[in-house]
């Protein structure tokens, strides 16, 4: 390894770069065009792990374990529960809102890296010194070394950040409960009070054909009522309508049954589709995909 | 193969993030682009360390991954408040500044 | 002795601010305290006078410092009085002429319900006169010039219910001003050129200043002196100022403000000795304001402004003399003063006659009140007989020696000067006897006369019996009035003489003015003898005109001349189109500048900067992805500047 740090790359490395580079650029525009957050949490999962791969091969051990260690495995994942704790919004769309916006952004992103990429070109990084002296004494050493003295104060002052961080974090997530919570009793009563609803939610699913959470039960006409899917996947949007495809099905039975029984024209009497609009369908079938 | 290659992959890193924190809305993701552009910076770092054959480059690169633990922290802990009370995670919600 | 100085200016002062301050409780005793305090001033005036004469010629000068006003390195001004021969003669007339105005005031304002403020204002005019005259530089000399015609304004504008007096005072305030702007140019100028005000100090160093320094300043004091002292080009508020009651005329337009111009220029005679062209304008503009107000007093029909007429025309003798320099200095004082006595008295004994008249002015509505009013027949008469320089009165002593003085000039401006001065005495005969015959002689053209109005038959008996009502009783004024007429009188007759015999008061002045014959091309006889006879001509003339024919109760057309003097020679119609045209067309084009230069540019501003808002406005869309857009540009553009830098 410490001969892989040293100025002259050999092949390996070489192949490694060119090989691992491309995943880490694929990860990092996959990161930023995955519709889904949790898609775009794990490809820039991907592309840390390639980096603390290209740490190792530059002779930064240390970090390239702390990398692995602490970024993709503490703060990606916080990533993730935070994710889920918001869950999919409308948010996630990768239609544009403002005029102009994703034009300005490519272009200064395009401008950005073509002046980067300019002024490295121009600047002479030329010679690379290499890293086996400084590593001499052990890679997690010489780092040891440098904190606990030249940049003790910043080590201190890093560390008073944390806990700073850790207090500001508890501080904003924070909810102080302002009133008792109401036992079942109370919320009992309050539904007999206000004559809406008095027997518990219907369930979700449609008896004997779909039991997920997401499918909304059916009404004896056919159409689907809403209050039987749970109230997050509500206001995200999230319900699957099945009502057309049991009322296919159920034609479809009848008809097989008709057929066999040789009764004639059964699509005469055929349960109309009421409560379900054109447009509520293609919503659904959206928010199913 | 010569070691500066790292830093155009460190800069074409960081573009990649930087636009995508200007085209994405979620505030995740944003979030997420800007944890790409720190790290482009660290390999960045890291591979100066490599060229100037010290080890401050990592120090440097250290720091900032403890400094964006702490942002990632106060940051996601904002985009939570903030979707409780506006149940939503879009940046251009939270367009209090126009007139 | 010294301590006294501050006295006389204290005196009226303080009556000024008790009657001023003092509200309704002083109503009764208010004029009393006030004329108290006048005579107080006198009386130490006259104290300091035989303190004075004890002393030597050269020991004379009094000073006292009373506090040091600004104390500024390099800019010293203190409250310091100097009081020397000048100063004494101008405190003497001041104070004595101005005590007995106050005396005569309390019976003519007797029924007047706003005589306490009435007699705080004399007082204050006093304070104010008498200041300028005591104080030791040019500063304290300011003060006391503003103060005059503060005083002034109050007073001339004293009835300020009539529009006419309003407008008088406010005419009288505005004129003034442009002299005093000439007065505060001077004083600057003389801190520049001198480091001082002090009067000691600026006057010994006239020796090694400049000519054109000390001509600047001299035509800058002139300025001053003509805005007082009603002088062409700034005669103009004299005769409006007549609004006035009439103790303010005597007091103010005859015997002392219109003074203070005289007074500074022979206080600064050394500036102008310095400066010979100053010089000459001075005694041109004192030919011209002679010429000017003797040819409008002969026009005027209202006494007060034949009167003024005759005011300016003497001022005019005393500021030609003036600038004759020192040939000139002392007559033009002696002139001052023995004009104060007589004129004074004149106004009085007009003041005398409109109170006997109803305040009827229009002496062609006067005629024969000899009989009615002789105290005020006797002592009008005498001054009249002083101003037109009959032979052993005041005017003649010191009115002659002016010529005299003119003629001595020497070269051709001697000759013209003299010969204007022969000619304004000629004409002064004429309008003096002009006044006289139409006032106390004559028929009782105040009566109303059934054939007064044959054109109009039908309105006689309403006028008739109207008439009989309105028609004055002349009558002869109260002893508090009639006194100081008498006082006046006495002055008139024997001042002039006093003075002249063995040339006391050119001795008594030497000091100061630094008195030099010159030599006259004429001799001292034959310049008297050619004044007697322009005064017989002028005298002839106005008998032939007025003495042998009626006088019409109506004034006739008259020629071109008599209209134009009538309009007091067409001054404020020339005011009125050169400067209040001439202003409004400034002040016409300064605004359409201002509105479409001006206003444009700041509009358009305005303008173009709320449009640009507008539009910048629109990248303020509150979206925190665009301003990160800009953000990043901007970090684009300092990496690229960066590079190119590098690259150059």
């Amino acid at each position: 390894m410490t001969q892989l740090a040293a100025y002259s790359t050999s092949t390996g490395e070489a192949v490694q770069f060119w090989v691992l580079g491309t995943v880490a650029v694929v990860g990092a525009l996959c990161t930023i065009l995955m519709k889904k957050a949790v898609h775009s949490a794990l490809c820039l999962a991907g592309t840390m792990i390639i980096l603390a791969v290209f740490y190792l091969a530059n002779g930064a051990y240390f970090l390239g374990i702390v990398q692995i260690v602490v970024y993709t495995g503490a703060i990606m994942m916080l990533f993730l529960f935070v994710v889920m704790l918001v869950g999919v919004t409308a948010a996630d769309s990768l239609k544009e809102t403002i005029k102009g916006q994703r034009w300005l952004a490519l272009l200064c992103g395009l401008g950005f890296a073509v002046l980067l990429f300019a002024g490295i070109g121009n600047a002479s990084v030329k010679e690379f010194n290499g890293l086996a002296e400084a590593n001499s004494g052990g890679n997690v050493e010489g780092l040891a070394g440098l904190i606990f003295t030249k940049y003790v104060f910043a080590f201190e002052i890093t560390g008073a950040l944390l806990i700073t961080a850790t207090v500001g974090a508890m501080v904003l997530t924070h909810r102080e409960r302002t009133e008792r919570a109401k036992t079942q009793r109370e919320m009992a009563e309050e539904r007999v009070r206000e004559g809406k609803h008095l027997p518990p939610l219907p369930a979700p699913g449609v008896y004997a054909r779909h039991n997920a959470v997401d499918v909304a039960g059916l009404l004896p006409d056919g159409s689907p009522s809403e209050l039987t899917v749970n109230r997050t996947l509500r206001e995200r949007g999230q319900i699957r309508d099945v009502s057309s495809e049991a009322l296919d099905d159920l034609r479809a039975l009848e008809q097989r049954s008709a057929d066999r029984l040789e009764r004639p024209d059964v699509r005469r009497t055929d349960i109309g589709r009421p409560g379900i609009g054109r447009t509520d369908v293609e919503r659904t079938e959206e928010a199913s995909k | 193969m010569n070691p500066v290659n790292y830093l155009y992959l460190a800069s074409l890193l960081f573009a990649i993030g930087a636009t995508g924190v200007l085209i994405r809305r979620n505030a995740i993701v944003v979030f997420m682009c800007i944890e790409l552009m720190l790290n482009a910076c660290n390999l960045a770092l890291v591979a100066f360390s490599r060229m100037h054959g010290n080890l401050d480059g990592q120090i440097i690169a250290f720091f900032t991954m403890v400094v964006a633990a702490a942002e990632v922290v106060v940051g996601l802990a904002i985009i939570v408040s903030l979707f409780r009370s506006r149940h939503s995670a879009s940046v251009d919600d939270a367009s209090l500044m126009k007139l | 002795m010294e301590n006294l100085i501050a006295l006389l200016v204290a005196a009226p002062l303080l009556g000024a601010a008790v009657l001023l301050c003092g509200g309704r409780a002083l109503d009764r005793v208010g004029h009393w305290l006030g004329t108290l305090l006048a005579a107080a001033s006198f009386v130490f005036a006259v104290v300091l006078f035989t303190d004075m004469l004890g002393k030597g010629a050269e020991e004379r000068t009094l000073s006292q410092h009373l506090f040091s006003w600004i104390p500024v390195e390099g800019f010293q001004a203190d409250v310091a009085f100097q009081l020397d021969q000048l100063s004494m003669t101008f405190v003497l007339l001041i104070s004595g002429v101005g005590t007995l105005i106050h005396v005569y005031s309390i019976g003519y304002m007797e029924h007047d319900e706003r005589r306490r403020r009435f007699f705080g204002y004399l007082n204050l005019f006093l304070a104010a006169m008498l200041l300028l005259v005591l104080a030791d530089n040019y500063l304290l000399l300011y003060v006391g010039w503003e103060g005059v015609g503060l005083a002034s304004y109050l007073l001339i504008g004293f009835w300020q219910h009539k529009p006419s007096a309003a407008t008088a005072a406010k005419k009288a305030f505005l004129v003034n001003r442009v002299g005093d702007v000439g007065l505060s140019i001077a004083i600057m100028l003389m801190f520049t050129t001198f480091g001082t005000f002090a009067f000691g100090p600026v006057l010994e160093a006239t020796g090694q200043t400049s000519e054109g320094k000390l001509t600047a300043i001299g035509l800058m004091l002139l300025l001053a002196a003509c805005g007082k002292s009603a002088q062409v080009p700034l005669q103009s508020w004299l005769g409006d100022a007549m609004e006035g009651p009439t103790p303010v005329s005597a007091l103010i337009h005859a015997a002392t403000m219109v003074t203070a111009g005289v007074y500074l220029i022979v206080r600064s005679g050394a500036i102008f000795n310095g400066a010979p062209d100053a010089q000459l304008v001075v005694t041109i503009v004192g030919a011209v304001t002679l010429l000017f107000g003797a040819i409008v007093g002969c026009a005027k029909d209202d006494i007060k402004k034949a009167l003024a007429g005759s005011t300016m025309s003497q001022i005019g003798y005393m500021i030609l003399a003036a600038g004759l320099g020192p040939i000139g200095y002392v007559f033009a004082i002696m002139h001052l003063v023995t004009h104060g006595f007589f004129k004074a008295g004149l106004f009085l004994g007009a003041g005398s006659v409109m109170h006997g008249m109803n305040d009827e002015v229009n002496m062609r509505k006067y005629g024969g009140l000899r009989k009615y009013m002789p105290v005020t027949f006797v002592t009008f008469g005498l001054g009249y007989l002083a101003i037109i320089g009959f032979p052993g009165l005041s005017g003649f002593f010191s009115k002659d020696k002016i010529i005299e003085a003119a003629f001595a000039k020497g070269g051709a401006e001697g000759w013209i000067l003299g010969s204007v001065a022969l000619l304004g005495a000629a004409i002064t005969a004429y309008y003096m006897t002009r006044v006289m015959i139409m006032t106390f002689f004559g028929e009782e053209r105040w009566r109303h006369r059934a054939t007064a109005s044959p054109a109009q038959p039908s309105a006689e008996p309403a006028a008739q019996t109207e008439g009989a009502h309105d028609e004055p009783h002349p009558h002869e004024s109260p002893k508090s009035m009639t006194i100081p007429m008498i006082v006046l009188a006495f002055g008139s007759v024997f001042a002039g003489g006093f003075f002249s015999i063995g040339d006391r008061f050119t001795h008594w002045l030497e000091p100061v003015t630094h008195h030099d014959h010159g030599d006259s091309p004429l001799s001292a006889a034959t310049v008297t003898g050619a004044t007697m006879v322009v005064l017989v001509i002028g005298v002839a003339l106005a008998y032939v005109q007025y003495g042998r024919r009626p006088v019409p109760v109506t004034a006739p057309r008259g020629s071109l001349l008599t209209r134009a003097a009538r309009r007091d020679l067409l001054q404020d119609d020339f005011n009125h189109v050169v400067l209040v045209r001439g202003g409004e067309h400034l002040t016409r084009s300064l605004v359409y500048v201002d509105h479409s230069l001006v206003d444009g540019v700041v509009n358009g501003t305005a303008a173009s900067m709320g449009g640009l808002s507008g539009r910048l406005r629109k990248l303020q869309n509150g979206y925190a992805r665009s301003y990160a857009v800009s953000m990043f540009g901007g970090a684009a553009v300092l990496i690229a500047a960066t590079l190119l830098m590098r690259a150059v």
